[in-house]
Parts: C-alpha cells; sequence; structure tokens
C-alpha cells in the first residue's frame, strides 16, 4: 500500500495502481467486510468509470445489481463515497 | 441540396444555427431548426427572479428573433428521431430527412421521480427554480413568506448548472437580511455529496461562505421521498431534513424524445465523444449542450465554447477530414456569493477551479475563486451579452473555446 498514490481524502489518484488488494485494504479502512455482492457492485462502479460515464444512485438503481436499500446496507454511511474510494476511483463531484 | 438539422433552439441550438448559417453553402445545404417552445429563456436569470433582481421580462424573449435569416424555424414537437433512415418525425407527422443531425434538446427537470415532490404542495411550498413557472412561483412565495426553515436541496446528480443551488442558498440569506427578517430564516443546504463545495481549492477558498451567512450543511443526503403532508424529506439511510419551504433542485435528465429513439443513457443523455462531440453511436449525429453524457458541466458556458468547436468539426465532417479533438470541457462561471458580490470560476476536464486572474495574467479585471464587486457586475452584464453576442454566435473577445492556464495558480494536479 506504500506505492499506491492518494489523494488527501484516501482517493486513489491513479486508478492503474488498483488492484483487489488495495480495494480489500480501503475497505479495511472503512471497517467494510468485503462480500461478493460489495466486488460486484466495485466492477460495475469501475466499469461506469472506464466509460467516463456519471455516477448516480440512480443509476446504481437502474444497473439491476443492487437496490438502493441494499447498498447503503453494503457501505453504510455514504455508499457512492465509500464505494468508489474502494474502488480505486474519484467520487462523485460538483464544479467547485 | 443537403440538408442539417438541429433539434431544440435552446442556447446550444440558437448558437449553432447562427454559426453555421454563415459557414455552410447555401447552394448546398439547407439549415432547419425545430423546437416546440416559442419564447426563449435566459435561464441564468431564474437564480434572480425568485429574489426580485429580474423581472420576468428579463429572463425571456420571443426565439424566433434569434434564429437567423435563411434558416427553416419549425415550431412543432419532436416526435422520434429514426438513426437509420437519417429522419426526424415531427408530432403533425411531418417527416424531415437529414445528413446531418445535431441534437441540443437540453435536459429538463423531473419532479415526478420522487415520490411525494409534485404532489400536491408542489409550487406551494415545495418549489424549483429552473423552470420560468417554478422561479416566478417561487418568486410570489417569497414575497410573502413569514419565515421559518428553509432547505435548499439537490436531488442527484449530474444538474445543470451545478453551483446553482449554492448562488440561490447565499442569495436567499442576503434577500432575508435585507428584509430585515434574517433571524427568522434557518437555512439549510441539503446535498448527496460529501460537502456543499466538493473540490479542495474551492473547498478551502469558500468554505468560510457557509459560516460567514449561517447556512447549515447537510451532507450526503440521497432523498428516497418527500412526506409532503408532514413538510419533510426522507433519504435511503433513515435520516429526515424537516422544512417549511423547499427550494428543490430535481433530477434532471435528458429530453423523452432521446429515450423514445434509443439514442440515451440511464438518464436519456446522448453518449458523446467528449472531445469531437460525434455521438458515439452514429457518425452523422453531433451533440451539444445539455443533451451530452460528457463529463462537463451542464452550463451555457460550456455550449458557448461547445458551439465553436462543433462548428469547425462540422465543416470538418463535411470536408471528409478528421474532426479535432479539441473540445477540453472548459466551463467559465459567474457564481454570486449575495451582498453585490460574486466569484468567477474557470476549470475543465482535467484542471479544478483555482485562484488568479481573467482574462489577462495579473491584470485581471475578474478574480477567480475570490469574491468581489466587479465579478457580480460582470455577472449581470453577461446577460446583455448572452442575448447580443453570445446565441447570435458573436465572438466574444479574450474568451478562448479551451482553458488557458494564463494568470492561474496552476499547481501539478489532476481532479
Amino acid at each position: 500500500m506504500n506505492n499506491i498514490k492518494r489523494n488527501d481524502q484516501g482517493y486513489l489518484t491513479d486508478f492503474s495502481q488498483w488492484t483487489k488488494e488495495v480495494g480489500e485494504e480501503i475497505a479495511k479502512e472503512q471497517n467494510i467486510e468485503m462480500t461478493d455482492k460489495h466486488w460486484e457492485v466495485i466492477s460495475y462502479l469501475q466499469d461506469k468509470h472506464t466509460k467516463e460515464e456519471a455516477l448516480s444512485i440512480r443509476g446504481i438503481k437502474k444497473s439491476g445489481i443492487i437496490n438502493i436499500k441494499e447498498f447503503y446496507n453494503l457501505f453504510p454511511g455514504g455508499p457512492l463515497k465509500k464505494s468508489t474510494m474502494i474502488a480505486g476511483i474519484p467520487k462523485p463531484k460538483s464544479c467547485i | 441540396m443537403k440538408n442539417l438539422v438541429i433539434l431544440g433552439a435552446g442556447t446550444s441550438g440558437t448558437m449553432m444555427a447562427n454559426h453555421l448559417v454563415s459557414k455552410l453553402s447555401k447552394k448546398e445545404w439547407k439549415i432547419t431548426i425545430v423546437d416546440q417552445y416559442k419564447t426563449h429563456y435566459y435561464q441564468p436569470g431564474f437564480l434572480f427572479l425568485p429574489f426580485d433582481i429580474y423581472t420576468t421580462k428579463q429572463v425571456k424573449k420571443k426565439g424566433k428573433k434569434f434564429i437567423p435569416k435563411g434558416v427553416r424555424y419549425v415550431q412543432e414537437k419532436i416526435e422520434l428521431i429514426k438513426p437509420k433512415k437519417n429522419e426526424v418525425h415531427l408530432e403533425h407527422g411531418e417527416t424531415i430527412d437529414y445528413d446531418i443531425l445535431i441534437i441540443a434538446t437540453g435536459t429538463k427537470i423531473a419532479p415526478e421521480e420522487i415520490d411525494g415532490m409534485k404532489g400536491p404542495k408542489w409550487h406551494k411550498n415545495i418549489f424549483d427554480f429552473y423552470t420560468y413557472e417554478g422561479a416566478k412561483s417561487l418568486r410570489n412565495k417569497l414575497r410573502e413568506w413569514k419565515g421559518g426553515k428553509l432547505a435548499i436541496h439537490i436531488t442527484e446528480m449530474p444538474i445543470k448548472c451545478p453551483v446553482a443551488p449554492l448562488e440561490f442558498a447565499f442569495l436567499a440569506d442576503s434577500y432575508f437580511v435585507n428584509k430585515g427578517m434574517r433571524d427568522k430564516v434557518e437555512i439549510s443546504f441539503v446535498t448527496p455529496l460529501d460537502g456543499a463545495f466538493t473540490k479542495p481549492k474551492a473547498t478551502k477558498a469558500l468554505h468560510y461562505l457557509l459560516e460567514e451567512k449561517g447556512i447549515k450543511e447537510v451532507t450526503d443526503f440521497n432523498i428516497e421521498s418527500i412526506d409532503y403532508e408532514n413538510n419533510k424529506m426522507l433519504d435511503y439511510s433513515g435520516k429526515e431534513v424537516e422544512y417549511d419551504l423547499l427550494v428543490t433542485v430535481p433530477t434532471n435528465l435528458g429530453d423523452e424524445v432521446i429515450e423514445r429513439s434509443g439514442l440515451g443513457d440511464d438518464m436519456n443523455f446522448v453518449p458523446t465523444d467528449k472531445a469531437t462531440l460525434q455521438s458515439k453511436a452514429h457518425e452523422n449525429i453531433f451533440v451539444i449542450g445539455d443533451a451530452t453524457n460528457l463529463p462537463a458541466s451542464k452550463a451555457g458556458s460550456v455550449a458557448h465554447f461547445e458551439a465553436e468547436i462543433l462548428t469547425e468539426n462540422i465543416m470538418r465532417h463535411i470536408e471528409g477530414k478528421p474532426l479535432k479533438e479539441e473540445f477540453d470541457g472548459h466551463a467559465n462561471c459567474f457564481i454570486e456569493t449575495g451582498n453585490g458580490k460574486a466569484l468567477l470560476i474557470d476549470f475543465n476536464y482535467t484542471h479544478e477551479p483555482v485562484e488568479g486572474t481573467f482574462p489577462f495574467l495579473g491584470v485581471g479585471p475578474l478574480n477567480l475563486l475570490k469574491e468581489s464587486r466587479m465579478n457580480h457586475m460582470g455577472k449581470l452584464a453577461f446577460r446583455w451579452i448572452y442575448w447580443n453576442m453570445l446565441i447570435k454566435g458573436t465572438h466574444i473577445p479574450f474568451v478562448s473555446a479551451t482553458m488557458t492556464e494564463k494568470g492561474k495558480k496552476i499547481e501539478e494536479q489532476k481532479v
């Protein structure tokens, strides 16, 4: 993990450095124990990121992978901000 | 004769008609623009209308005025786009063939997406300000409102002009101070993101504004429904926000015609190449402004910069030349901070807004990411520029389509 570049808030600054082990470590910091369902969501998010498509709660709802309640249960607190950190991609942002 | 068809006569479509009419050979090309609405709104003015800063007359004009001679203007609803046949079908049965299609159908609010939002309290104590009707009815409400809990709320991203809700909060603070009733109003800013500001430099430079104005942040709030009888918003994790007056930015979706035609993503935005503005699915379809799925802000300034690059790429497409991969996501926006002051931000796909001067190095006269009266004057002056230069396709001096790093405190950083 020492060589992995992360910003002040803990997000990876270079997605190419992401591995499943890196995701696992970040999940531990968030006190999240990863299951197959977690990884399914992570792959979906990474796929969206690679295609440069915006992430939204609505998109998750339409993805067919998970409903929003489950999404909250898997990543309690801020599901999008936590799951994106584990996925090694930037959190959803506004323009400022 | 070949046909170039523009769908939508808002900011983007009108600019494209004006740019292309002087570029395309009249002997070879016929330009048609289709839009069902007669009125062209100055949408940035919807921010000012609720506070009686602008009048209704200042934010709307007849759309026809801005469509240049030589362009056929069809005022009818678009029923369907058939990309395999290169056809656009209109509501009353007319079919328009195209050789090149420009989609500029924008985005609109969809309050029906959230249970309880567009119910009996819509435009009673739940308002939007992203439509003329919403902004006007909110103005009438604010004129008589006696105070209480004001919640300013973003449903989900992406939204048009992402800073507008924040500007609304700042202007609301000033408005109630001026009315001598600020102590009677609690203002909260409710967002699904992790802060009212989400980028490091802006947070550092501007977070004081929220503290100074006594605006409470409620973050990571993903709304599930509104209990309009008890004046509460509920989120998926069980959190609640109470309000007496709710000013919300509902889900923003692309136009239904995009969905009907099978051309959109989850939110009816058209997948578009972010550097060339060509649609990803069809090489003779180009997309501009809010209708795209680009990771840029949905804002008039972005559309303005896109229009310059798209005009060139349309010409290149016609001449069979490779398209220019030039659009960098450039946006340049004034942000009202209340008390007659404003900020200016300038950024693109990869650079977050930074401090500095604009447009000239060290001179300005406008300051980036810093409050000033000059910036506020700039924002007010922009209404004139919009009606008289921008949508008519006149180049605005010193403002380039791609972002310049001159005059900015740019560090090695990527957003």
